[in-house]
C-alpha cells in the first residue's frame, strides 16, 4: 500500500502546479449560470487551453496517479471543472475509445479533446428512468440511415450539445435488453426539438428532446445493432465509476470554507455544529481514500472501473447533501437567501441521489452484483 | 501511488486469518463466552510466536520489523474473529515490557477515560490501578474495571489499531448478514431477494468499504487527522453494521445463541477506548481551521 507520488507523478504534479499558477490568472471571468452559450464557450475554451498544454486526455489515462493528481491540483487551484464537457470527456468519449471502430475514434475523439464539440446523454425517457431498458424511442433502417422517432427527457446540456449518445430500440420484438442500439446523433439534424425544463434550483439545467423521424447514418452506430445494452453498461461504469471523483476535492475545499465562516459568525462555538464539521472532514477524507483505492483497483484490472463505483456513488451523493445541509446551519437565516452560493449548491445537491442512477438502484447493484444476493422484485 | 495490498501484505493477512481460524473458531468463541474472564494463555503465546505483538519491533530487537499497515491488517483479522484479550495494550508494550513481544506476558493498560480491560488476567498493568472497581461488563468477552480520575494521553496508534479491529468486526457483520440473507427463506424465497433486506446488506458493505479505505490510508500516512477519521468511520461501520446484521437475523438475532450480539457489544466497547468519537470529531474540526490557516 502506497499513497506517495512516484518520481514521475511528483514531476507531473510540480509541472501542473506551475502551469496552473501561470494560466489561471489569464482566464476570462466565469459566465452566469443561466448564460448557456457563455458557459459552453467558457468550458470549451478551458478544454482547448488544456489541449494546448498537453493535458487534454488526462481523464482517459489508466495510470491512477496522473488522473487523481490532475483532479486534485486543478480543484485546489480553483481551475474550471469539465462543465459542458462532462458527457464527452467523462463517459461518451471513454465509451467510444473502448467500443468504437478506428474510424469512429478518429472522427469523434479529437474534437472532444480539442474542446470543439459538446456531447449530451439521451438515455432516459419519460417512462424509462430507473428501468432504462424499458426505453421506447424507435429506430428503423432505411438505406444507410436509421430513422429515429420518440422522446428523451432530463437531457443535461441538450441545448448546447453538438452530439448526443442516444439509446434507441431497433428490435421491438426482442426481449427488452436485447433490442437496443447505441447511436451518436448530431444535434443539428432536422426533426430534433429541444424543450428546456426548469429545475427546482430555478435554472434550465436539462431538457426534453423530441425526435421526429430523425435520420442518423448507420456508420454512427457504436457496437453492433441490438447490442447496445452491453455498450450502455460500459458508459454507465464510466459515469458512476470515475465521473464524480474530482468533486470530492471540491467538497473538501467547501468544508474548509464552512469552518472559517462558522468561526467568523460565532457558530463555531456550538459544539454540535463543530463536531458535525469534524465528522464531515472524516467523511470526505475517507471518500478521497476510497477514490484512490478504487482507482488503484481499476488499474490492476486493466483500466475499466468496476461496480465499486456504485459503492462510491451511494456514499458520496449522501455526503454531498449532508455537506450543504450543514452549510445551511452555518449560514443560519441567510440559508434562505437564494443568492448565496452555498444555497444554490444545496439545491443542486438534491439531484445527486437521483441522477446517474438513484440510490435505490445503486443499492440493488451493490447487493446483487457485489454481494451476490438473489435478484427479486 | 498504488493504494492496494502488496503480495507480502496479502500473504501476511492470509496467514493471520489462517491462524485465527485454526485456533479461535466458532466453537472456541462460544467456549470463551461460557468461561468469561479467562484468557487462553496458549493462544496468547501462539500469537506471540507468530509475531503478532512484535510486528513493529525492529528486527535488531527481536521483532518482525514491519510497519503500521501490516499491523493494521493483523488487527483487522483479530477483530474479524472477535479474538479476546488486551491485544492493543500488549502490542504497544512489546519492547518495553519483558515478555510482551513473545506473548509470554499479558499486558493490560489504564485507558484515557479510566477503564481497564482484562485487569485480573494481566501479568503487568500500565498505569495506576489502586482502588480499581470491577464492572459487570456488557461484553461477555472483555472483563472491565474502572479507575477513578484518570485521563491518560491518547496514543494515536492505539486509536488506529482499535479502528482496525472495528473494521474486522464490521466485515464479519457484513459477511454474516449476507450469508443469512441467502439462506433464510420467507414467503417462498430467500429474504435477500427482498429489497428491504438487500438494501440493508448494501449499506453494510458501503460502510465497510469506506472504513477500509480510511483505516488503510491512516496506516500508511500515520497522520493524526487521518487516524481520527479512520476511527469515526470504523466505529460507524462496526456499530451500525452489527445492528443491521441483527435486524437481518430477525428474532434469532436477538438470542444469546447467535453471535451477532457479541459483535455489537465488542463494537460498543471499542467506541469508548482510547478517547472517544467526540475527541476525534473535535480533532478533525480543529484540523479544518488549521488547514485553512486560521
Ligand atoms: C439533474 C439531473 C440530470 C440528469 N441528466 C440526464 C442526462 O443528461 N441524460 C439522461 O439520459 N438522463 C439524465 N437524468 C435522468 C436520471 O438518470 C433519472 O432521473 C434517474 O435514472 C431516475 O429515473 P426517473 O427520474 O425516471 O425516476 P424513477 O425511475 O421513476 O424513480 C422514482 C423513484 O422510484 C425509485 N425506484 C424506481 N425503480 C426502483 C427499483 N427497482 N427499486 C427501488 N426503487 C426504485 C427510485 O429510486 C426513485 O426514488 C438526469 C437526472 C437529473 C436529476
Amino acid at each position: 500500500m502506497d499513497l506517495a507520488d512516484s518520481p514521475e507523478d511528483a514531476e507531473f504534479r510540480a509541472r501542473l502546479r506551475e502551469w496552473l499558477g501561470k494560466v489561471l490568472p489569464t482566464l476570462p471571468p466565469k459566465p452566469s449560470p443561466d448564460d448557456w452559450p457563455g458557459r459552453r464557450a467558457y468550458d470549451l475554451g478551458w478544454q482547448r487551453t488544456l489541449y494546448d498544454a498537453g493535458y487534454a486526455d488526462v481523464h482517459w489515462q489508466a495510470t491512477p496517479g496522473v488522473r487523481l493528481i490532475f483532479l486534485e491540483e486543478t480543484e485546489k487551484a480553483g481551475a474550471p471543472y469539465v462543465g459542458a464537457g462532462f458527457v464527452g470527456l467523462l463517459h461518451a468519449g471513454p465509451t467510444i475509445a473502448a467500443e468504437g471502430t478506428a474510424g469512429q475514434r478518429a472522427r469523434w475523439l479529437p474534437p472532444i479533446l480539442r474542446g470543439e464539440e459538446v456531447w449530451c446523454q439521451g438515455f432516459s425517457e419519460p417512462d424509462a428512468g430507473s428501468d432504462l431498458a424499458a426505453l421506447r424511442t424507435r429506430a428503423w433502417r432505411d438505406g444507410d440511415d436509421y430513422v429515429v422517432s420518440g422522446s428523451k427527457i432530463w437531457t443535461s446540456h441538450a441545448e448546447v450539445a453538438d452530439w448526443c449518445e442516444l439509446l434507441v430500440r431497433t428490435d421491438p420484438g426482442a426481449p427488452k435488453h436485447k433490442g437496443i442500439t447505441w447511436l451518436a446523433m448530431p444535434m443539428d439534424t432536422p426533426g430534433i426539438t429541444v424543450r428546456p425544463l426548469r429545475t427546482l434550483a430555478g435554472s434550465a439545467e436539462f431538457a426534453e428532446v423530441f425526435l421526429d423521424e430523425v435520420r442518423v447514418p448507420v456508420t454512427h452506430r457504436v457496437g453492433e445493432e441490438n447490442d447496445g445494452w452491453r455498450v450502455t453498461m460500459v458508459t454507465l461504469s464510466f459515469e458512476r465509476g470515475t465521473a464524480f471523483v474530482g468533486e470530492v476535492v471540491a467538497c473538501r475545499r467547501v468544508l474548509g470554507e464552512l469552518a472559517v465562516a462558522a468561526r467568523r459568525n460565532g457558530r463555531w462555538d456550538d459544539p454540535v455544529l463543530r463536531r458535525r464539521l469534524g465528522a464531515l472532514n472524516a467523511e470526505f477524507r475517507a471518500l478521497w481514500r476510497l477514490t484512490q483505492w478504487n482507482v488503484s483497483a481499476a488499474e490492476a484490472q486493466g483500466g475499466l472501473p468496476g461496480v465499486g463505483g456504485s459503492v462510491f456513488k451511494l456514499r458520496y451523493s449522501q455526503a454531498r447533501q449532508e455537506l450543504y445541509d450543514t452549510a445551511a446551519d452555518v449560514l443560519g437565516d441567510e440559508s434562505l437567501d437564494a443568492d448565496r452560493p452555498w444555497v444554490h449548491d444545496r439545491l443542486s445537491s438534491l439531484s445527486y441521489t437521483i441522477a446517474a442512477g438513484t440510490s435505490q438502484i445503486q443499492r440493488n447493484i451493490v447487493a446483487e452484483r457485489i454481494l451476490g444476493l438473489p435478484k427479486g422484485r | 501511488m498504488r493504494f492496494r495490498l502488496t503480495e507480502d501484505q496479502r500473504a501476511l493477512r492470509d496467514g493471520m486469518r489462517g491462524l485465527v481460524a485454526r485456533r479461535f473458531d466458532r466453537a472456541a468463541l462460544r467456549a470463551a463466552v461460557d468461561r468469561p474472564g479467562r484468557l487462553d494463555r496458549v493462544l496468547w503465546r501462539e500469537l506471540g510466536a507468530a509475531g503478532f505483538f512484535a510486528l513493529r519491533l525492529p528486527e535488531a530487537d527481536g521483532g518482525v520489523g514491519l510497519g503500521l499497515p501490516e499491523t493494521v491488517l493483523a488487527f483487522e483479522e483479530a477483530g474479524r474473529a472477535l479474538l479476546p484479550g488486551p491485544l492493543v495494550a500488549t502490542h504497544l508494550a512489546a519492547g518495553r515490557v519483558p515478555g510482551a513481544a513473545e506473548g509470554e506476558t499479558v499486558v493490560a493498560a489504564v485507558d484515557a477515560g479510566g477503564l481497564v480491560e482484562w485487569l485480573t488476567e494481566a501479568d503487568v498493568v500500565c498505569g495506576e490501578v489502586d482502588g480499581a472497581v470491577p464492572l459487570r461488563s456488557v461484553d461477555p468477552l472483555t472483563p472491565l474495571h474502572r479507575v477513578a480520575g484518570v485521563t491518560a494521553a491518547v496514543d494515536p496508534v492505539a486509536v488506529l489499531l482499535t479502528a482496525a479491529e472495528q473494521l474486522g468486526t464490521a466485515t464479519r457483520a457484513c459477511e454474516l448478514a449476507v450469508q443469512h440473507a441467502r439462506a433464510r427463506e420467507q414467503f417462498g424465497q430467500p429474504i435477500g431477494a427482498f429489497q428491504a433486506v438487500k438494501h440493508l446488506c448494501a449499506e453494510l458493505l458501503v460502510r465497510v468499504e469506506v472504513a477500509r479505505a480510511a483505516v488503510y490510508a491512516a496506516a500508511v500516512t500515520a497522520d493524526p487527522a487521518d487516524i481520527a477519521a479512520a476511527r469515526l468511520l470504523a466505529d460507524e461501520a462496526a456499530v451500525r453494521g452489527a445492528r443491521d446484521c441483527l435486524q437481518v437475523h430477525g428474532g434469532m438475532g436477538f438470542t444469546w445463541e447467535a453471535d451477532v450480539h457479541l459483535l455489537l457489544k465488542r463494537a460498543w466497547l471499542r467506541t469508548r477506548r482510547a478517547g472517544g468519537g467526540t475527541e476525534s470529531e473535535e480533532l478533525l474540526a480543529a484540523d479544518l481551521l488549521s488547514a485553512a490557516g486560521r
